[in-house]
């Protein structure tokens, strides 16, 4: 297996972790978006972005197998 | 909530019951290797499963029937809390990207079929690998009879019940059928189900997550509905309160890191043709987390609807029967049941491969061929369903619930042992296996004192914080394992 260290990119990676762990951050109900409080819409919106900064992340590794 | 027979809602059930019957039997042919007599075909599809498949049979083994009755059942009795599947399932899927490939690496290179195999390559330890085996099977079949409560759900809105062991007859008809399948066709069946069981439950989640707010009067109405709802209890509230908020992120944390050690999900990585279908596979999964999360709406929309359920499991069933016309209310009970036999299958095959290969071939026939090893895992696939009927049939539910909140505890203690030697070589098996028994039998503990809840209160001077406890007993479990380890490997420890 080629030498590889560990790239910056997925760094990138524990954005999800910080994002989603510090609850007080997003427990309340403004600002509402289409009738959803905040604590809900956030959570939502981590998921596409969580998915693209795993796609960003496959980009970025190398593809050995 | 009615429980008559409904005739409309029980023929379109019924019709996409018996097309998996037949999809479940014809699966044996499908991708097929040149024999099915090697636990490798029967136990992992002959490791060839590509970035689709893998998508369909991972999501349709970790997003289960059980989850799609309980997480809207919770968000409906206590609100806000109950949303920790949400970030879990987020935050799951970095942690697959950078762990699963290696593992699958290892496993294919050296023809691992199960976590016990990946350990007892590693360490050379049977202790350990007695350990990480006997712990997959213990968590995993309470899971197993829950996906038998999702099931009895959906049957029972059906009208389909009786007086007794009458009652359960449906139930016991649609697992046995199940249960014969997966012994010919081994995790074929389950893969090519998953594809009209994912599509299903699709189709019912967006449908429900858009015509049902419209019939309530919007998502705006929804929320404020439930939040008087919580007023009124005088409990629960769709924000979380100040005591929830650590209980909520160490859930979803602990939730995540064990997701994925458990044998039915390791058989789905096992299972794909490569590293990369994984980590396509990371990107291209939270689609479903973004279903689970709809999905746990209904737990609202069930105030808004104002809805009276005797058990919050009801609350689904209940709010497609009040809300959908028979013949869409009979296709969502459909693709919720189909939703059980997917997870079930693959559940008890990654219980019948860790029992042939970990302690089958570790103990009672250690030259065990090919051909045997897919034979005594077969046989055992059929005694892991009935014996998950038995127990839902004859014990009460909350034994299977409290059992498999147990079992979450307990599989998260297999992760040092599965995951660090994929990154360090510095553990030996004794300080893994110290460290395994200190978070297995101290996390049983904890819960068990608690009155088998999984929250477990903290004090710090004057504050209290409640956390998750199977990150609590996975904390112990690592500083236990360093300890022993420092104690038992000085040398190896003063050079690393």
């Amino acid at each position: 297996m080629p030498e590889r260290s560990p790239r910056p990119v997925l760094w990138l990676l524990l954005l999800p972790y910080i994002g989603l762990l510090w609850v007080p951050f997003y427990n309340a109900r403004e600002p509402e978006i289409l009738g959803f409080p905040f604590f809900y819409w956030y959570q939502f919106a981590w998921v596409p972005l969580t998915a693209l900064i795993i796609w960003i992340a496959y980009r970025s590794v190398r593809h050995d197998d | 909530m009615t429980t008559e027979l409904d005739v409309v809602a029980v023929a379109v059930f019924a019709f996409f019951f018996i097309l998996v019957t037949v999809m479940g039997f014809m699966a044996a042919r499908w991708k097929r290797g040149e024999t099915m007599a090697h636990i490798d075909e029967w136990g992992l599809g002959g490791r060839k499963f590509g970035t689709w498949v893998t998508w369909f049979l991972v999501g349709g083994d970790f997003y289960t029937a059980y989850t799609v009755i309980a997480v809207p059942a919770l968000v409906y009795a206590v609100g806000a809390y109950g949303f920790f599947a949400l970030p879990y399932t987020i935050i799951v899927y970095p942690f697959v990207f950078l762990v699963m490939p290696k593992l699958w690496k290892r496993a294919k290179d050296s023809g691992y079929v199960t976590a016990g195999d990946v350990v007892f390559g590693q360490y050379g330890s049977r202790g350990l690998e007695l350990a990480v085996a006997i712990t997959g099977v213990l968590a995993v079949m309470p899971y197993i009879a829950l996906q038998l409560v999702g099931m009895a759900a959906v049957i029972k809105a059906l009208g389909l019940h009786g007086e007794g062991l009458r009652g359960e007859l449906p139930l016991a008809i649609a697992f046995i059928i199940l249960a014969l399948y997966t012994y010919s066709a081994g995790l074929r069946a389950p893969a090519l189900i998953a594809f009209v069981k994912d599509i299903m439950i699709y189709i019912v989640v967006l449908a429900a997550v858009a015509l049902i707010p419209w019939e309530l009067g919007g998502y705006g109405a929804v929320f404020q509905a439930a939040d008087d709802a919580f007023k009124a209890k005088g409990a629960g509230g769709i924000l979380l309160g100040d005591s929830q908020m650590v209980a909520y992120a160490s859930l979803a944390l602990g939730s995540a890191l064990a997701a994925f050690m458990y044998p039915h999900t390791l058989t789905g990585i096992f299972a794909s043709a490569g590293a990369n279908t994984i980590r396509k596979n990371a990107a291209l999964l939270p689609a479903y987390t973004l279903l689970l999360g709809l999905l746990a709406l209904l737990g609202y929309m069930a105030h808004a609807a104002h809805l009276n359920v005797a058990s919050p499991n009801d609350v689904v069933p209940a709010l497609f029967q009040t809300l959908f016309p028979s013949w869409f209310a009979g296709f969502a009970f459909a693709a919720i049941a189909i939703g059980a036999l997917v997870p079930a299958a693959v559940m008890s095959i990654g219980a019948a491969n860790l029992f042939t290969r970990n302690f089958w071939k570790a103990y009672v026939d250690p030259g065990v061929s090919h051909a045997g090893e897919a034979q005594v895992a077969k046989v055992t696939s059929l005694v892991v369903k009935v014996g998950a009927l038995l127990v839902i049939v004859f014990l009460p539910t909350q034994f299977a619930l409290d059992l498999q909140l147990l079992g979450g505890v307990w599989i998260l203690q297999t992760l040092p042992a599965l995951v660090f030697g994929l990154y360090v070589g510095w553990f030996r098996a004794p300080a893994l296996l110290a460290g395994w028994a200190v978070g297995f039998f101290g996390g049983s503990w904890i819960v068990w004192q608690d009155g088998l809840k999984p929250l477990h209160a903290l004090s710090f001077g004057g504050s209290t914080v409640t956390v998750y406890a199977g990150l609590l007993a996975l904390a112990a479990n690592i500083v236990v394992a360093v300890a022993v380890n420092l104690a038992v490997a000085p040398r190896v420890a003063r050079t690393a």
